[in-house]
């Protein structure tokens, strides 16, 4: 069954009616082609109103979404000769994040991202998509071999976080993000770092150190979710929907405070609607951006992205 | 538990009914671990070790340089930096103000250069009073702006870290600090630069899982709690009771995570050594 979102609910209701109505049509002599007409116009302006005045919360529910498309879904549509490889070489191979090489309009790349899963049974295979410390040490050993060969490297970002395990603790979660956070700002190839669904604090941060940071129009990236702020904030889980708005997790807010570079636009209705025009416009964002990043002398690179990330915050002098 | 020590509750044994009365609230100061009271005055001398049982407890930022640093011969850099308010997050402001009224600081960490036994180091420590020492734009700003100098100036890098984690009210700003700082850690050691960390009570979150692991050196004070998730998260999450030393710097030591565990009365000695032997160099020939 297709999960329905809560402020999506007029507008699936419209869209049943109108469908009553045309098999009505087609199986009675009443002609209803004007009524149906209305209603298509009404419809159209009424997921005008809805998708372009989502609320933040409407996002975390949009980002969140069963169905909506995950790293592979896009490597599937956007690479070629894509290999995925496994394992960290310390501990073990974490399925909550994958990594591999494939080409990029005939370019090698190196890919990394998290991965859930759509059904439970897969979701519990890849953890829910939060990684342990040998996920993010896969990656960084992937990325490090892209610094080797001269690969750009494409991330893509979709995790509530890094799990909080006894085993994750264990085997020092904090060690495996901060070693991330601070190779990739120094690996010398282009690195583009796209949220595609939740991003999820140091989890996905840890796959997010780049020359250029994208999210996609409906999804979120936050220092910790909406119900664990208003936890802590207000001792209420329960006032999440608050929680979104004041912590500012959204695309275009983000854009604003300069934490992120780029907007991708979404499809009406949001990602899952239609993977394949998704993953068009994803496209135009990673072939607009390394084109760019690719013509950097490797020096500059760098000190631009230093010069990005050292300009990160807000204070008085 | 920090609070249990701070605190002013008269419960315990120790002074009479009627030497209480003499005493101003927090003259005395009783030990969170066993029990044990002592004038805090004297306390102050053992660096807030317990000298009954050992226990390490919250050393004010002020005090720890003093003893870390020759005399006279620090200083402090970025002395400037203010906290904005960059979500608009409701009475944020009015806490940070509260934070510097009771503690005499401007943010949770204060950072500059100075000689440890003649061993000029650049040094940030946090001050987990302020805030829980979380990371806000001023922490991380302040932390980068203290390696770059001390990349520039070509000295070491100590740093001595505590932290509840992130700043949630600065948002994402407070998450890319941990990015802005890592970066940081990047540059200096691309440049040769030796940083130690040193992780006091506690170490979490955003701290842990950037800077504070990232050390040529990675160390913690006995008993200090460090880890990525805290562990009631943890608990909640894995539905399992957790050991009682889980988190502790000992617990890490043992799971390879730390270098060493070092007693406070012992650091500035150890920190000289390590110094010592990089002051005399690799690439003897
Ligand atoms: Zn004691």
């Amino acid at each position: 069954m297709k999960q329905v979102l809560e402020f999506e609910k007029p507008v699936i209701a419209l869209r049943e009616k109108i469908a009553e109505l045309k098999t009505f049509t087609k199986e009675s002599d009443l002609d209803l082609t004007e009524e149906i007409v209305k209603l298509e116009t009404r419809l159209e302006k009424l997921e005008n109103d809805i998708y372009t005045n989502l609320k933040p919360w409407d996002r975390v529910q949009m980002a969140r979404h069963a169905e909506r498309p995950t790293t592979l879904d896009y490597v599937e549509k956007l690479f070629t000769d894509f290999l995925e490889f496994h394992g960290d070489r310390y501990y073990g191979d974490d399925a909550a994040i994958v990594a591999g090489i494939a080409k990029y309009k005939g370019r090698p790349v190196t890919i990394v991202g998290h991965q859930r899963g759509k059904t439970t049974k897969e979701n519990i295979r890849r953890n829910f998509g939060m990684p342990h410390p040998e996920g993010f040490r896969k990656a960084a050993r992937h990325m490090q071999q892209a610094a080797k060969f001269g690969r750009p490297i494409i991330c893509f970002i979709d995790t509530k976080g890094a799990f909080p395990g006894r085993a994750a603790e264990e085997r020092g979660q904090s060690e495996a993000i901060a070693r991330n956070l601070m190779e990739m700002s120094g690996f010398e190839v282009p690195i583009i770092c796209i949220v595609i669904g939740e991003g999820g604090s140091g989890g996905a941060l840890a796959l997010g150190v780049g020359d250029r940071l994208l999210m996609l129009e409906n999804s979120t990236f936050s220092v910790i979710s909406p119900e664990g702020a208003a936890s802590i904030l207000w001792k209420d889980g329960g006032k999440a929907k608050e929680a979104a708005e004041k912590l500012k997790i959204t695309a275009p807010d983000l854009k604003e405070l300069g934490v992120i570079d780029d907007i991708i636009p979404e499809i009406r209705g949001g990602a899952h609607r239609d993977l394949t025009s998704q993953a068009e416009l994803v496209d135009q964002a990673i072939a607009e951006h390394l084109s760019q990043l690719e013509k950097l002398d490797k020096q500059v690179l760098l000190e631009q992205r230093w010069e990005k990330y050292s300009n990160i915050g807000s204070f008085a002098e | 538990m920090l609070k249990d020590f701070f605190s002013k509750k008269k419960h315990a044994s120790k002074p009479s009914e009627e030497a209480k009365q003499d005493i101003p609230e927090g003259l005395m100061l009783k030990c969170s671990d066993c029990g044990k009271i002592y004038y805090r005055e004297e306390m102050r001398k053992q660096l807030y070790v317990c000298p009954n049982c050992g226990h390490h407890h919250q050393l004010p930022s002020d005090e720890r340089i003093n003893n870390l640093f020759d005399e006279g011969s620090f200083m402090e850099y970025d002395t400037d930096l203010n906290t904005g308010n960059p979500l608009g997050f409701p009475s944020y402001t009015q806490k940070l103000e509260k934070d510097q009224l009771k503690t005499g600081l401007k943010e949770a960490v204060v950072t500059g250069e100075g000689t440890i036994n003649g061993f000029r180091t650049a040094y940030a420590v946090m001050d987990s009073r302020f805030r829980m020492a979380s990371m806000g734009s001023v922490v991380g700003e302040k932390i980068s702006r203290a390696i770059e100098k001390a990349r520039e100036a070509n000295i070491p890098f100590i740093i001595f870290t505590a932290s509840g984690g992130a700043r949630m009210q600065e948002g994402a700003l407070s998450l890319m600090q941990m990015a802005k700082t890592s970066a940081a850690v990047q540059r200096f050691r691309d440049a040769g630069g030796l940083m130690i960390s040193v992780m006091t009570n506690p170490t979490y979150g955003g701290v842990s899982a950037s800077f504070a692991s990232l050390g040529d050196y990675n160390f913690a004070e006995p008993g200090a709690l460090i880890g990525f998730a805290g562990r009631r998260v943890v608990e909640e999450t894995i539905r399992e009771k957790l050991p009682d030393d889980f988190q502790t710097a000992e617990f890490l030591l043992a799971h390879g995570q730390l270098d060493d565990v070092i007693n406070r009365h012992d650091m500035k000695k150890y920190l000289t050594t390590i110094l010592d032997i990089h002051q005399a160099g690799g690439n003897v020939s």
